[in-house]
């Protein structure tokens, strides 16, 4: 009999070898770089790396469930839009009315200035969770793969989005730009906490970027709490045996509902948090696409298993961080920018092809095909 | 307790339950009390795994009511019906492959703290089950994955005894478990009885029955034929209720031999990985050479080396006088080797589950039905039609689903599938498992026709009856080695429990099992 640990270390192996490749590619990112190791290096990272780990998040739910969500994508830039129209942060608060084609659908005002704006981001997280639930009903109430479910409900949501945005626009308040997008230092200077953020304690954390923190407390306190509840247990059990699950007594339906909503907020945030990032909101069709396999192949090389069952959030966050600091290597090694999807292509079957090395031990050929 | 309630504590009354055209249930009247181990016996197709998912609330009946401890009762879902004290021990697994035994063990109702799963509680939770089913060797954070099937099945007793059961299901419960894990088992359901547990017991073993059971009830075709005390009726009569015809003898008789045939299939110190070492054995063409011993001691791992699913196998393999290696069950299954596996678990590894009973019998013979790369139509259809008369497969259309054929036709269609390829060589990976009476007893005829035909079969079973009733010699594993050969008058139950045991000579072990030879 193995000791625990080397129980957990075997059945962790995908998620370990992301986490180390990681680390490698990122040291050598940080060696190359003329000013690696510096904290606004990090906070350029941590920007650019946000939004997939939340939308690679945001996959992960219904995988683990064993059903692909095709419209992360959309739903991330869908929040986004509505997200350059609720942030705007204007002094005499926040006009919650549309002008289109000279229609002006008017929805009130929300109060101006900080209360207006927390407001706006959590009328945000609400429209992409509501934006899950929907994929999740749609799932389990229509009986629709989600496959097939989410190509249809994201292409709605890109419809919203260019409703709301036919062109790139809108605004961020700026403060709230300047705060999360930054490092903690400028952060605590804008919101004027910890005496503006020169409080002698303060100085060893105020290079730590802000979405880095951001990324580690939405992982903390939402992804694995819920991990560890019923309904969290019931995910993983309906991607490892559905039958088996509901012959257990499991409530399948509400579990599976929740896969998606949670994935809705996931979507969510990665949406707001791009929309704050760019100050604008912008229905980009092409981009939606690109987040959503994106975060497919942040799942499996963090070694969440496309079959569902296995794997977790958390090691999708640390898939979405290999793929961007991939594509960091070609602004510092200067490589010409028409050859970043081949040379992107190319590493990422490599990483992928990493997790199918056990192939080779496997001595039972039948094991290949459970 | 000795002053158990002896009134009925689940009562049936007129259920009947249709699925499409075909009758699963009908008018059936059942009742079972607390404290008692009923016996529920019938061939596979008798409507008995229809009636306790009825119970356990998978399956809602047409009509009829269920009363349970004096109340009426409706199951709209499993949980409904745990939650009223019904538990299930299902033939196919409620287990989740990919969550560890700790997880599946706890997972409708796991210990929490602050409204959070509590791993450790639930670890402490899953290790005191395990020892009270006597299964300390499991360790509660391995994935159920990576458990063999006996162990399993031990994790899903376990699972139910948590659910703190006030009526019992099992289904087939001890087909997968070795000899020392059944007699746990016993020990538990006796247990139970006194805490004035009802318990439900589907079984094909009369044996069980016999040890176990306190009441027994026969179900033929989806009707309730009988219920009566343990010894109201001998075991040869139940028979006669389960099938509704005579048997004459269960095994066909074997041939008298002068010496040994020529060998088939010549096994030469055979090892690999940790699992076997120095494997010997010869199977003659027209003999049928048993496989025996506890379960997990290297005979399925030896069927899966001659079919050429291992890599890494040493020693020598000879098929009539050919030294062969084959490298995969393609090259397992054609040319000069020609040897046929019917494997161990029929729904993932036999066949293809939604695809038809049609498909599934020729997928492995398609060659021989193919002008150039297409299929013949004709041919196949020629083919399927042979293999359902040679069986005497059950079906409705060739183009159903092979799902919805009751698990002893689905083993036949397996069994004809391999047919097909006209295989010289047939290793057989406990093919009875979970089957009625009757389809056992073609089965045995079928396996004396084809050795009479000149094929080696190599005949793996968890069953010493079986062995006994069908193989002309039967080789006994331990820890991946040949221990021993019984053949004649050395064949019996004494010797291969001790032999088994790896306990030498005959008279030593004491440990054999009453069986019923019918």
């Amino acid at each position: 009999m193995s000791s625990d640990l080397a129980i957990r270390i075997r059945q962790n192996f995908a998620f370990l070898t992301a986490v180390s490749l990681f680390c490698v590619v990122y040291l050598l990112y940080h060696v190359a770089h003329p000013k690696g190791f510096s904290s606004a290096v990090l906070v350029q990272n941590g920007d650019e790396v946000f939004t997939l780990a939340l939308v690679a998040m945001a996959q992960t739910v219904p995988v683990l469930a064993a059903g692909l969500d095709l419209s992360v994508g959309a739903l991330m830039t869908m929040v986004g839009c509505f997200a350059s129209y609720l942030l705007s942060g204007a002094p005499d608060g926040t006009a919650l009315s549309l002008d289109l084609a000279g229609w002006r659908l008017g929805l009130g005002t929300l109060p101006g200035g900080v209360p207006g704006i927390l407001i706006g981001i959590l009328v945000c997280l609400a429209i992409g969770a509501f934006a899950g639930l929907i994929n999740g009903v749609v799932v389990v109430y229509g009986r629709i793969q989600p496959i097939i479910a989410t190509l249809a409900t994201g292409a709605i949501f890109i419809g919203v989005a260019l409703f709301l945005r036919p062109q790139p626009g809108g605004k961020i308040d700026d403060d709230l730009n300047w705060a999360l997008t930054n490092s903690l230092g400028d952060f605590a200077s804008t919101v004027h906490i910890f005496n503006d953020g020169a409080a002698p304690w303060f100085a060893p954390f105020a290079g730590v970027p802000t979405p880095f923190v951001l990324l580690a407390l939405i992982v903390l306190l939402v992804w694995v709490p819920f991990s560890r509840t019923v309904t969290g247990r019931a995910i993983y059990a309906i991607g490892s045996a559905e039958g088996a699950a509901y012959m257990s007594g499991l409530d399948v339906n509400r579990a599976r509902i929740a896969a998606f909503t949670l994935g809705g907020f996931f979507a969510g945030c990665g949406g707001l948090f791009l929309a704050i990032q760019t100050s604008s909101g912008n229905a980009d069709i092409p981009q939606a696409g690109a987040y959503t396999l994106n975060s497919i192949a942040s799942v499996v090389i963090g070694g969440t298993s496309l079959l569902g069952g296995s794997g977790g959030a958390i090691g999708s966050v640390f898939g979405a961080m290999i793929l961007r600091v991939i594509s960091f290597f070609f602004r510092i090694f200067d490589i010409a920018p028409l050859l970043q999807p081949l040379f992107e292509g190319i590493i990422l079957l490599a990483a992928v092809s990493i997790g199918a090395l056990r192939v080779l031990r496997v001595k039972n050929t039948l094991e290949l095909f459970r | 307790m000795a002053d158990a309630p002896q009134g009925d504590f689940l009562v049936l009354s007129q259920i009947s339950k249709r699925y499409g055209g075909v009758r699963a249930l009908e008018n059936v009247d059942f009742r079972c009390r607390r404290g008692k181990i009923h016996a529920v016996l019938g061939e596979n197709g008798a409507g008995k795994s229809t009636l306790i998912k009825i119970v356990a609330g998978a399956v809602q009946p047409d009509a009829g009511s269920i009363t349970l401890d004096g109340r009426l009762r409706q199951f709209g879902a499993p949980a409904a019906a745990t939650a009223a004290g019904v538990v299930c021990i299902f033939q196919e697994l409620s287990l989740m492959p990919d969550l560890s035994v700790a997880d599946n063990i706890s997972i409708a109702a796991p210990p929490r703290r602050f409204g959070l799963i509590d791993a450790r509680a639930q670890r402490r939770r899953a290790e005191a089950l395990l020892a009270e089913v006597g299964c300390e060797d499991v360790n509660p954070l391995v994935r159920v994955r990576d458990l063999p099937l006996s162990r399993r099945q031990m994790v899903e007793i376990a699972k139910a005894l948590g659910q703190k059961p006030q009526l019992l299901i099992l289904d087939e419960a001890t087909s997968a478990l070795t000899s020392a894990d059944v007699e746990k088992v016993y020990s538990l359901l006796a247990r139970l009885k006194t805490e004035n547990v009802a318990i439900l017991y589907i079984t094909h073993r009369m044996h069980e029955v016999e040890a176990l059971a306190d009441r027994a009830s026969v179900f033929r075709n989806g009707r309730h034929i009988e219920t009566f005390d343990k010894g109201a009726r001998s075991t040869a009569e139940i028979v006669q209720l389960m099938i509704g015809r005579d048997i004459a003898t269960q095994y066909p008789p074997k041939p008298k031999r002068e010496r040994r045939p020529i060998a088939a299939l010549k096994v030469d110190r055979l090892g690999w990985e940790n699992s076997l070492e120095s494997i010997s054995l010869e199977v003659g063409g027209g003999e049928i050479v048993g496989l025996g011993g506890l379960d997990g001691q290297g005979q399925k791992t030896l069927l899966l080396a001659l079919f050429g699913v291992l890599r890494g196998v040493t020693g020598a393999i000879t098929v009539n006088g050919r030294a062969v290696r084959p490298g995969s069950p393609a090259q397992a299954k054609a040319g000069e080797i020609r040897i046929a596996l019917v494997p161990e678990d029929r729904k993932t590894e036999g066949l293809m589950l939604p695809m038809s009973v049609s498909d599934n019998l020729t997928i492995a013979s398609l060659g021989a039905l193919s002008f150039g790369p297409f299929v013949d139509f004709s041919k196949e259809a020629g083919a399927v039609e042979a293999g359902v008369k040679r069986l005497r497969i059950k079906i409705a259309a060739k183009t159903d689903a092979v799902s919805t054929l009751s698990g002893g036709n689905q083993q036949k269609v397996v069994i004809a599938k391999w047919l097909m390829t006209e295989p010289r060589i047939i290793l057989l990976n406990d093919p009875t498992r979970g089957i009625d009476v009757g389809t056992k007893q073609e089965l045995y005829r079928l396996m004396r026709e084809l050795a009479d035909q000149g094929a080696a079969i190599l005949f793996y079973s968890t069953d010493y009856d079986e062995l006994i009733g069908c193989c002309d010699r039967v080789a006994i594993m331990y820890d991946g080695r040949i221990v021993r050969e019984l053949a004649g008058g050395e064949l019996n139950e004494t010797n291969i429990v001790a032999s088994s045991l790896n306990i030498e000579g005959e008279g030593t072990a004491s440990a054999g099992r009453e069986s019923a030879h019918v």
